[in-house]
């Protein structure tokens, strides 16, 4: 694992994300999490649905970024990818914004001409195609940005968790802890797929459930996370 | 925010783009109230944008926009995920896309006013966001406020003490705080005003306007 991975899981990274809770918010206003237990069936949940995804194509925007995934695709392409196996606008709406700012921060910590590339073709790109493009800016693999992405699909929502309802802080992080051991952790684990794959055969998890509540979120007349 | 921004960063060394003025403080105090001040009095000569940061709805940004003070389209809202302190300090990123977004669609702007959710003492702005940044607290908070500091009272170009006209009501003593207020900033400037009965705010307008005319003379 490259350590500048570390820089892109950290929580501190000022990248916009202490802005979202990953559906969090509005599942705590509907009452489906309400406790530690439920977080965690959430967190699992999210974590091998909209996570999977997000793992996969993180993993595949860095090799596409190393020039290791060969083929007629160009940067916009790999983009709509992510819009396809994003069914709710608000998601994609969410995504794109934190797409956007780690973009720009990443521009800053590392400067490449692959970064350049990536903002010129898709000012807002989805969430998974800055992480990859980041993480290779930095010096990463495609499985270390995929545990990043992973990593990212459930520390979020966590700590909105603990903001929302008070939750023992540590308890949610025993929470993590378990989970951890359900992150990807090498090149063809789990579900991170070859990452030159043809893209069309990345994993594609739906959880309507994670749809509707952001909907539901995006119309709310009162809430604390963007999303 | 939306999620359309147009691209474009500026050199971090602030050349060629506006003024970025942080308005901080408690809930309350009249931050909003003052951005809308400002914006009466130097709009008609100043080039300007608004950054608003609700907690948890777009009451600023709506505020501002029925106000009529500015063209609705140079108000922009961030939201800030529970943590009003958290988008001016430590993770400014959405803040500064807003701010740039401004630039890039109505530029060269002269100032764009972030303004924060209302916040604690504590409650300051990263120098990456703000150049110059003002707090306000208000009379009714008590006379006291000022002497128990805090970075945003101490370390802010420029305190406001907003709401004097409530002064007599309160009980609060405006030359104890101004004494206090001397002793934690020593020659950092304090203004007093009452936005209720000047809503120009002339005396922290003309303090801005002298802020925008030393940055445009530094950096254009």
């Amino acid at each position: 694992m490259n350590a500048a991975i570390l820089l892109l899981t950290d929580s501190r990274l000022p990248a916009g994300g202490h802005a979202h809770s990953g559906g969090v918010e509005q599942a705590v206003t509907s009452g489906a999490v309400h406790d530690v237990p439920s977080l965690g069936s959430f967190l699992r949940g999210r974590l091998h649905t909209t996570g999977a995804v997000a793992t996969a194509l993180a993993a595949a925007s860095c090799a596409f970024a190393s020039g290791t995934a060969d083929g007629p695709w160009a940067w916009d392409g790999l983009d709509a990818e992510v819009d396809a196996r994003t069914a709710s606008p608000a998601q994609r709406a969410a995504s794109r914004v934190q797409g956007r700012l780690l973009l720009r921060v990443a521009r800053r910590l590392w400067p490449s001409p692959v970064l350049e590339e990536l903002a010129g073709a898709v000012p807002s790109p989805h969430h998974p195609l800055a992480l990859g493009a980041a993480a290779h800016a930095a010096g990463a693999a495609p499985e270390d940005a995929a545990l990043a992405a992973a990593y990212h699909a459930i520390s979020g929502p966590a700590t909105a968790a603990v903001r929302l309802l008070g939750l023992d802080p540590v308890a949610v992080h025993r929470l993590l802890a378990d989970l951890s051991r359900e992150l990807p952790t090498a090149p063809g684990e789990r579900d991170l797929p070859p990452s030159a794959a043809p893209w069309a055969d990345l994993p594609a998890h739906s959880a309507p459930a994670l749809d509707v509540l952001a909907e539901r979120h995006a119309l709310a007349q009162v809430r604390l996370f963007v999303s | 925010m939306s999620a359309d921004h147009d691209d474009h960063h500026h050199a971090p060394d602030g050349h060629g783009r506006a003024l970025r003025l942080g308005v901080g403080g408690p809930v309350g105090s009249g931050k909003t109230a003052l951005v809308a001040a400002l914006c009466r009095t130097l709009g008609p000569t100043l080039q300007l944008g608004v950054v608003t940061n609700d907690i948890y709805t777009t009451e600023d940004a709506d505020f501002l926009r029925k106000a009529g003070v500015l063209d609705e389209d140079r108000i922009l809202a961030v939201e800030t995920g529970c943590c009003p302190h958290t988008a001016i300090r430590d993770d400014i990123a959405a803040n500064l896309d807003a701010v740039e977004t401004l630039e890039n669609r109505f530029g060269p702007l002269h100032l764009v006013i972030v303004e924060s959710g209302g916040d604690n003492l504590t409650a300051t702005f990263s120098r990456g966001l703000a150049d110059k940044q003002i707090f306000v607290l208000d009379v009714s908070g008590g006379d006291k406020v000022p002497r128990k500091g805090g970075p945003g009272v101490t370390t802010a170009d420029l305190l406001v003490i907003n709401k004097t006209d409530l002064a007599p009501l309160v009980g609060a003593d405006l030359d104890v705080m101004a004494k206090d207020s001397a002793a934690v900033r020593g020659d950092r400037p304090v203004l007093f005003t009452s936005i209720r009965q000047d809503p120009t705010a002339a005396a922290v307008a003309a303090w801005v306007r002298d802020q925008v005319q030393s940055w445009l003379h530094q950096h254009h």
